[in-house]
């Protein structure tokens, strides 16, 4: 039975998918065409999918804007920053990556617990305020992090294999957890929140239990960027990555895993075909990013979410079940 | 002590171009719930348009900054119109990116048109130290809080005396209400931007004339720190910002001051998340009870 429940069509359909791409990547890989240029690209875009889904859960599941996922990615860049210079090992890497998570898990809760009791846009701007001072801070304790300069000479532990894994097992976890009864519950709360409680479920534990997994999964980015590049400074986690990462949460659809990864990488892609226009580019960038805010608002994929079956079974096949729903209410 | 009220004063020069600013986000949040991003670069273009005007016109100071709020003001509409007014039936998600969008192309136009690089502003004015004492206030001091003062009493008698600003007083209420009493609630909001965007125009003019130097990434920061300004104050409530403006102007001077300016900006964020706590709605926001 439980193996039933893990093997089901949602996650069989993502394994071979994730199969399957390992394989085109390793082709790719040996054929010369991802070259170590471009192979900094598909990392990138990795980075961003770990980031995306994981502020999806947060922003697209339990409907809550957050405005902070960098100074998530910070605490996790400079734990393996730290850590790892002091032990470079495999083993020294999960350990800094395990320190990450548990300090971002304290301060998601540090954050959450209090603001996430109220209606409005007060959880987003106390996420932007924990951001920033979790920057600041990083700023302001040189003999720990080394100050504005930043760490450099980080030991490169990461592969792009080891960063494709860290995404799939994202993808994996996260599409699980939405389809998990504390998923449900998070759901509801977002579709309304005076409803849930009225069937009495949690709506502050659930938001802040979302949260949580969306600030650990932030870390696991932090520190692949971190151990891939070698170079990490307080000027990379600004207000501005938050804000990117939000984009292509919202450019791939609020509420939808498949669109999260989609955005991630179709917004790496365009990133290096505007890397020509020089000056131009970011003016094109903000004009497209208006431009399908204006004509698609609801991002790519909506609220859609991939599946193998669904390419050969037409959803009415499935009466009531939730994709069903879910599709007929993005339509 | 002399010199605490010395960083008081200072802190007033700051704090009324913060207040200016933040009326800007408060009104516009107020009234159809949009956290306006690029309004920090509605702040910034102003600052340019004054600096174009007064290099090419060469117009005194009243004059430069009527007709920089006057097109700053358009400006403000303008963005609403194209960019936002498409937007009202969608979600909120999708109006905050369109904004933060927005706030990249006017940061990045204003690049591509004026040059990265950093510009000093012209000198209309004949700037004079008073001493009162020890405590020393100059010209431009004393004119930027006058001039900030006349702003907020004009807005407060717009929006407490007038037809339109009872107009949009009905529309931050409730805007299907107010459309069913026959109020454009379209023409309200433009008007709205139209405000806000003079106030960030001015604030720009006269953060110009005080630093004497102006650049496109200049709108980042303060635009960040003006929203929390309106945050702290209540978001949505008028007296609400210019307060917050003002206290967040004189907290970040006195700091600097006082202590470490590396941490300005730390203490800020965390006054901030402690409003939040203590008191979600601000200092002067109102309490809105929940409804089913």
């Amino acid at each position: 039975m439980i193996l039933m429940k893990i093997f089901n069509r949602t996650n069989i359909s993502w394994i071979v998918l994730f199969i399957l791409t390992y394989f085109v990547l390793e082709g790719l890989t040996w054929a010369g065409i991802i070259d170590p240029f471009y192979e900094i690209t598909v990392v990138n875009i990795f980075i961003n999918i770990i980031l995306a889904v994981g502020l999806n859960l947060i922003v697209g599941f339990s409907g809550q804007l957050a405005l902070g996922h960098a100074g998530f990615m910070a605490i996790g860049a400079y734990a393996t920053g730290i850590l790892l210079v002091k032990m470079p090992s495999g083993a020294g890497l999960i350990v800094s990556m395990l320190v990450g998570m548990l300090v971002a898990g304290i301060l998601a809760l540090i954050i959450g617990i209090p603001t996430l009791r109220l209606k409005g846009d007060y959880f987003a701007i106390a996420t932007l305020g924990a951001s920033e001072i979790i920057r600041i801070a990083i700023l302001n304790l040189p003999d720990l992090t080394n100050g504005a300069v930043g760490i450099s000479g980080i030991p490169l532990m990461v592969d792009w294999r080891f960063a494709y894994f860290i995404a799939a097992l994202t993808i994996l976890v996260v599409s699980n957890y939405i389809r998990s009864s504390p998923g449900r519950a998070t759901i509801a709360v977002r579709e309304d929140e005076i409803a849930a409680e009225s069937l009495s479920i949690q709506t502050t534990y659930y938001k802040n239990l979302a949260f949580l997994i969306g600030a650990v999964t932030a870390v696991l980015a932090g520190s692949i960027h971190a151990s891939y590049f070698g170079v990490i400074n307080p000027g990379q986690f600004t207000f501005n990555k938050s804000i990117d990462i939000l984009i292509i949460v919202v450019f791939g659809g609020i509420g939808s895993v498949t669109g999260s990864v989609v955005a991630a990488v179709v917004l790496g892609i365009i990133n290096v075909y505007l890397q020509q226009f020089g000056a131009l580019r970011m003016i094109i960038y903000a004009l497209v990013l208006i431009f399908i805010m204006i004509f698609r608002p609801s991002g790519l994929m909506g609220n859609v979410e991939f599946s193998l079956s669904k390419l050969f079974k037409r959803p009415q096949d499935v009466p009531g079940s939730i994709e069903n729903m879910e599709q007929e209410k993005g339509a | 002590m002399d010199t605490f009220i010395q960083q008081l004063i200072n802190g007033l020069s700051l704090g009324s171009v913060y207040a200016l600013v933040a009326l800007g986000y408060t009104m516009v949040y107020g009234i159809i719930k949009l956290l306006n991003f690029a309004h920090g670069d509605v702040y910034m273009v102003g600052a340019f348009i004054g600096y174009y005007i007064i290099a090419n016109f060469n117009l005194g100071f009243v004059p430069t900054l009527v007709l920089t709020m006057l097109i700053t003001g358009l400006i403000g509409v303008f963005i609403y119109q194209i960019a936002y007014r498409p937007l009202r039936n969608s979600t909120r998600i999708a109006s905050l990116i369109t904004a933060i969008g927005m706030s990249y192309l006017l940061q990045n136009g204003m690049i591509y048109i004026a040059g990265p690089q950093t510009r000093s502003f012209p000198q209309i004015i004949d700037n004079q130290m008073y001493s009162l004492g020890s405590i020393r206030i100059s010209t431009m001091q004393i004119l930027m809080l006058m001039t900030t003062i006349f702003l907020m009493i004009a807005l407060q008698l717009i929006v407490q005396q007038t037809k339109f600003g009872k107009a949009m007083r009905a529309v931050s209420n409730d805007p299907e209400a107010a459309q069913l009493m026959g109020i454009n609630s379209n023409q309200v909001i433009s008007f709205t931007f139209f405000l806000g965007s003079m106030l960030a125009g001015a604030g720009g003019v006269l953060v110009g004339m005080y630093y004497n130097t102006i650049t496109p990434t200049m709108g980042a920061g303060p635009g960040l720190k003006a929203f929390i300004a309106a945050v702290v104050g209540g978001i949505g409530s008028i007296p609400g910002a210019m307060l917050g403006g003002y206290l967040i102007g004189m907290i970040e001077v006195v700091i600097s001051a006082f202590g470490n300016s590396m941490i300005r900006d730390a203490v800020v964020y965390l006054i901030l998340i402690i409003i939040l706590l203590v008191r979600p709605n601000g200092i002067l926001g109102k309490h809105e009870t929940e409804k089913v």
